[in-house]
């Protein structure tokens, strides 16, 4: 517990005391600065972006890999994976060989916004597929059978027995990659060239204060991160504890 | 790669086919789902990653060669690996000991302290390096400057580096452990209580070996998420030349500094290990649940 005290929550603590040290004033006018503003709007809205294709994508990819059968599968399962375990310098400049300046295919997105939605979609793949695909496969395949024997078709099989089953999976796998969408920094060093207004997302905005020796700025910005997470935390637990209700 | 794959599924897979019959429905939908999953994938991760190989050996062993003769690079790499030891050890004993306390016992407050654990999944590794420097920087933090009194310097320094990457691979371990404590149970515990063990002998003898798996798992995510993080330890490592920089910050400078063959190649070996981990974990978990 003083462990987990001492390096997790004093720390935390103090990254909101010192934001709110100097007043509500200063706390809001740094982050309604508009370089901060441009850069949280840009975070928020693209890490949204991001959850939306992931919520699409991931509930595919974990379908094809639980209810297909191929060759190769198994390869399909550890590339999923790559993405978390990557450290995420090197999962920037892994899309920088393809999609930057001297792609082999022609496109070069470096230093443009769809660089950052790249770089969101690669670290948050997993988050979606990895919270489905164990419901699944748990999931009782009788019933689906009942309802194509009824008459429904594939489609709405999928829409009425399927999916009702998997919202809170997919629901907890979305808050995820949200969160992860939104603190992302290391990939998108290389990738995006944090150009301020256009590029630079929240977690940029905070180091380069830091840097600037601007803390109090820093620890405002990081608070707004940190409200984002807490509600995502809590989120997440409400939805385990429905889940937990209702089985 | 993934084309051929694709592909090469259109050859039956005689001995799946027979064993569920009927419920595998081959359909148009589905070679076009299995399609758009495997070339998603392709684009986003198989074929990124593959170049990265390519640019790598682009002229042979050279750039990895180069890369162990450079003084500098290899105390990076010797940082970066003595850092993540030191937190897969931290962790994989705390991990243990809050997993215990979290599905053993009872004590108000616990299911904060359960949905707080996941902090360190969904902040932001540049917040975790600010938290640190603020509390333990050795010029204005809280606890800072008591600590550099004492001659033991924090932020800047390895320890700070070694605190950053443990706080952000916490949560892996536990989660990794208390699924399996939750399904153990007590009983055997209890019963070895009935025999007369005491509390170490249980833990050693009964608690341990069940959940060895799990710490398994924990210990392999934990190195590979320590080995590879980056923001948190840029904050607090000051990234101070053959001190305090570490494999991924190096990484970074290599490719700023224009040296992409150098970038390329730390990379790899970053990406070798990661990799390497996953298909570990990917290998040994199904024995497991047979």
């Amino acid at each position: 517990m003083i462990w987990f005290s001492a390096l997790v929550l004093i720390p935390l603590m103090a990254v909101v005391v010192t934001a709110i040290d100097g007043g509500w004033d200063v706390f809001w006018s740094t982050v309604t600065n508009g370089q901060t503003a441009a850069a949280i709007k840009l975070t928020v809205f693209t890490a949204l972006g991001v959850t939306v294709v992931n919520v699409f994508m991931g509930t595919l990819i974990a379908w094809v890999l639980v209810r297909d059968r191929f060759w190769g599968k198994s390869v399909l399962e550890v590339m999923i994976d790559i993405p978390f375990a990557l450290p995420t310098i090197v999962a920037g400049l892994v899309l920088l060989s393809l999609y930057g300046n001297d792609s082999p295919v022609g496109i070069d997105i470096a230093n443009q916004r769809p660089a950052v939605f790249l770089a969101f979609l690669f670290v948050t793949l997993p988050f979606v597929v990895r919270m489905v695909q164990p419901v699944l496969e748990e999931l009782d395949r009788d019933v689906e059978e009942a309802a194509a024997s009824l008459g429904a078709s594939r489609f709405t099989t999928f829409r009425r027995i399927v999916l009702p089953s998997l919202a809170p999976a997919i629901t907890a796998g979305a808050a995820l990659s949200f969160a992860r969408g939104v603190s992302e920094y290391g990939s998108l060093v290389l990738l995006s060239g944090n150009l301020p207004f256009k590029t630079e997302v929240t977690s940029v905005r905070i180091l380069s204060s830091i840097e600037n020796d601007n803390v109090p700025a820093a620890a405002a910005v990081a608070t707004v991160l940190l409200v984002i997470s807490l509600a995502v935390i809590v989120l997440l637990n409400v939805i385990q504890r429905r889940v937990a209700a209702r089985g | 790669m993934a084309d051929t794959l694709v592909h090469a599924d259109a050859a039956p897979a005689p001995v799946e086919e027979r064993r569920r019959p009927p419920r595998v429905r081959k359909t148009p939908t589905t070679y076009v789902l299995r399609l758009v999953a495997a070339a998603y994938l392709f684009f986003l991760v198989a074929w990124p990653v593959s170049l990265v190989v390519t640019n790598t050996f682009d002229d042979g062993f050279s750039s990895i060669q180069a890369l162990f003769e450079d003084p500098d690079m290899v105390v990076a790499l010797q940082l970066s690996a003595y850092v993540a030891v030191w937190s897969v050890v931290i962790n994989t004993l705390f991990g243990v000991g809050i997993s215990l306390l979290l599905v053993r016992k009872e004590f108000p407050g616990k299911r904060v302290l359960n949905a707080l654990l996941d902090i360190p999944l969904s902040v932001s590794p540049i917040v975790v390096g600010l938290a640190l420097v603020l509390v333990y920087g050795g010029r204005n933090g809280w606890f800072g400057p008591f600590l550099l009194d004492l001659g033991f310097q924090v932020i800047f320094s390895t320890p700070g580096i070694i605190m950053a990457t443990t706080f952000v691979a916490l949560p892996l371990m536990i989660r990794e452990i208390v699924p399996v404590l939750e399904e153990i149970g007590i009983e055997q515990e209890q019963a070895a209580e009935s025999l007369g063990a005491n509390g170490l002998q249980r833990f050693w003898r009964i608690t341990l070996p069940s959940i060895k798996w799990g710490i398994v798992y924990g210990v392999v995510l934990t190195l590979a998420r320590s080995l590879g993080e980056f923001g948190a330890v840029k904050v607090v490592s000051g990234n101070v030349l053959g001190q305090t920089r570490t494999a991924t910050l190096a990484v970074e400078e290599k490719y700023l500094n224009f040296d992409q063959q150098g970038a390329y190649a730390t990379a790899f070996l970053l990406a070798m290990v990661s990799v390497a981990c996953i298909v570990v974990v990917a290998i040994i978990r199904p024995k497991n649940h047979a």
